[in-house]
């Protein structure tokens, strides 16, 4: 079952926009790190990274000291953590690699070198 | 079943692929498919000689608890982090304010009458507790039209972008699917497989299946007319005589993928007969409230739940005010969502810690919109239903009531879920709002004339539920279910994440039920 559904998946065209918004129903389609925070991850994160506060708070990724290792980021983006979602499933390698690599060079964080996808495929 | 694709995706292609047993099969597996296990009324019978539960959320779930409680003699207390009880049973109408997270406030303009249900819609047949509580609070139910042969079903891949009718795909690929195997059987493919009493038994329901002739072929004519519809259809009088609709080819019909949306309609949970309350979902809210509203502390964000050997104390922080308080019961019945939850502070055990911290929540996304007149109807004669697209909105809902009123009309615009509930959830509103009027006028032109305003609810910037429901993988289910719901000292957890029918009110309210009434058995063993 989950083949026959695999390959249906991949079957699936691709006809998204300049910026990869709205490519795809099972996974994201957006091509840069920058593409992949703003139409992903700001619906929790917001914009400008600092979260949000409710009945429980979407934390700022901020000047955040846990970014440094690149691991967490890496494993919470992929399996996710509490309630962040995983999305192990609807990012490559690749995508994971640009948008962990993104949050850790922005909203003042200056954290290098970038993920790369073996380290990604590693972490799966 | 991990986060994508949406479990309707899921179950549409197996559903389409394998047959519908495949369905049931993996529906099972998922938890989709249980039977309401309502059993009428719950009685808890003895008196529990004052004991007080305090129940933390006035969802479905905790009101239920608290009518129930209060019932049996208990001392109940409620908390709700919200301005109003409902949680997730919401609806929106004209001079409502929303504040999502992040900040931006939409204030719905919908003309007097009109709403949209950001959360539940629909209530299924089966779902017989929800109905048993509509019925008893007084909650007037009317049918909510899940499938209308009339609407569309859209890709933007197939027939050049052309939306087509339901009843023309559906009797097209009835059509298709039916001549191809009759053509096996009278190929003598399927000797291994049939016998020859079946053989000829099968031949003829393939023919009623599809609509197709005598000699086992699905054609343009009278026969596959009658199923999708015809080019003239006939009349009375000198002008009468009917013109046969012309049928689609097998490879269009199989390449168009429209057939994915065709097996929706046999998911148990989208099987007629479906409601929705007069007026908006929020009708059973109000009818609850009306019940335990006296028991309800609103705008009460619960920072802390501690339990100790004689009671269990929730601190709390007024959401306006700022005052700060505590509210004390000897147990407690926790509603609050697992993305809420697992961020409070709470003295549990370590296995029930674990399932709160083991559900992510799901993404989901609707949007209501505004027209100037009722063009659906008016021009389409699509009344109620829904059209499936493969276009990010997903979905358009046409409103189930008020049918050929004059004036505005309100209908669900968008309700994606997976990758496209989090692509339009991290827009503005204004944004997801024009991006659902640009997607829904390849599908109804008229929305470029007639759309006036709109509302929009990407359910991760809810600040009382953040995620739209709990997501149970089949490993965490497996892991982490039962301790979820065990009662851990004197707290214990129900809303639809405590359910096999998760995002459903039934999975809450019938959580609830279990719950208090394992709670109901400790009190009177005590």
């Amino acid at each position: 079952m989950r083949w026959l559904f695999v390959l249906l998946l991949w079957s699936a065209p691709a006809l998204a926009d300049d910026d990869g918004v709205f490519g795809s129903p099972f996974r994201f389609t957006e091509t840069s790190g920058a593409s992949i925070y703003t139409h992903v991850c700001a619906g929790c994160h917001m914009p400008d990274g600092r979260g949000a506060v409710g009945a429980a708070a979407y934390p700022s990724l901020a000047d955040d000291a846990r970014l440094a290792a690149v691991g967490y980021p890496i494993g919470v983006v992929l399996r996710g953590q509490r309630a962040m979602p995983p999305f192990g499933r609807t990012l490559s390698d690749s995508q994971v690699a640009d948008v962990v690599d993104y949050i850790r060079t922005h909203f003042g964080n200056n954290y290098a070198p970038p993920p790369t996808e073996t380290e990604i495929r590693t972490a799966r | 079943m991990t986060e994508t694709p949406t479990r309707r995706d899921l179950l549409n292609q197996i559903g389409a692929i394998a047959g519908g047993s495949a369905v049931y099969l993996a529906m099972t597996s998922m938890g989709f498919a249980a039977e309401s296990d309502y059993a009428g009324p719950v009685k808890l019978e003895g008196d529990p000689k004052g004991a007080s539960v305090l129940i933390l959320g006035a969802g479905v779930a905790g009101m239920a608890a608290a009518l129930e409680l209060r019932k049996a003699g208990y001392k109940v207390q409620v908390l709700d982090y919200n301005s109003r009880a409902g949680g997730r049973t919401w609806t929106i109408r004209g001079g409502d304010t929303y504040t999502e997270l992040g900040g931006e406030t939409q204030h719905c303009r919908f003309a007097e009458g009109l709403y949209i249900n950001p959360g539940p819609w629909r209530i299924p047949y089966h779902h017989k507790g929800m109905l048993d509580y509509c019925k008893r609070l007084g909650v007037a139910l009317e049918p909510f039209i899940q499938v209308n042969h009339n609407a569309y079903l859209h890709s933007k891949n197939a027939y050049d972008g052309k939306p087509q009718r339901y009843r023309e795909v559906q009797a097209d690929y009835h059509g298709t699917v039916a001549e191809l195997l009759a053509k096996a059987v009278n190929a003598d493919k399927l000797d291994d497989a049939v016998s020859k009493d079946d053989r000829e038994r099968l031949l003829l329901s393939l023919r009623s299946f599809g609509a197709l002739g005598v000699d086992g072929r699905y054609r343009t004519g009278e026969y596959a007319s009658s199923r999708r519809g015809y080019a003239k259809p006939p009349g009375g009088g000198l002008s009468a005589e009917p013109e046969s609709s012309v049928i689609s080819s097998s490879s269009d019909v199989l390449k168009s993928g429209l057939w994915r949306a065709l097996a929706v309609a046999l998911d148990y949970d989208y099987q007629t007969t479906l409601f929705q309350p007069v007026g908006g979902m929020d009708m059973i809210a109000r009818a609850f409230a009306r019940e335990v509203g006296d028991l309800i502390r609103l705008n009460s964000k619960v920072t802390a739940i501690r339990q100790d050997e004689t009671g269990v104390t929730a601190s709390w922080c007024h959401t306006v005010t700022g005052e700060m308080g505590q509210s004390r019961a000897d147990y407690c019945l926790c509603t609050i969502p697992l993305s809420i939850l697992s961020q409070i502070e709470m003295n549990v055990g370590p296995k029930l810690a674990d399932a709160i911290g083991a559900v992510p929540y799901a993404p989901g996304m609707k949007i209501g919109l505004q027209f100037k007149r009722r063009f659906w109807e008016q021009d389409e004669a699509i009344y109620g239903g829904i059209s499936y697209t493969d276009l990010p909105i997903s979905t358009i809902g046409y409103p189930a009531t008020d049918y050929f009123k004059d004036g505005p009309g309100v209908l669900l615009g968008a309700y994606p879920f997976g990758p496209y509930a989090y692509e339009f959830t991290a827009m503005t509103p204004a944004e997801r709002i024009a991006k659902a009027v640009e997607f829904g006028a390849v599908i109804h032109p008229q929305y470029r004339s007639e759309f006036e305003h709109g509302v929009a609810v990407g359910w991760h910037r809810v600040p009382w539920s953040m995620g739209c429901y709990g997501q149970w993988s089949s490993e965490a289910r497996a892991k982490h279910y039962r301790n979820l719901c065990a009662m851990d000292g004197r707290i214990l957890l129900a809303g639809e994440h405590a359910s096999y029918i998760p995002a459903w009110q039934e999975g809450a309210l019938l959580s609830s039920l279990d719950a208090i009434g394992r709670l109901h058995q400790r009190v009177m063993a005590r």
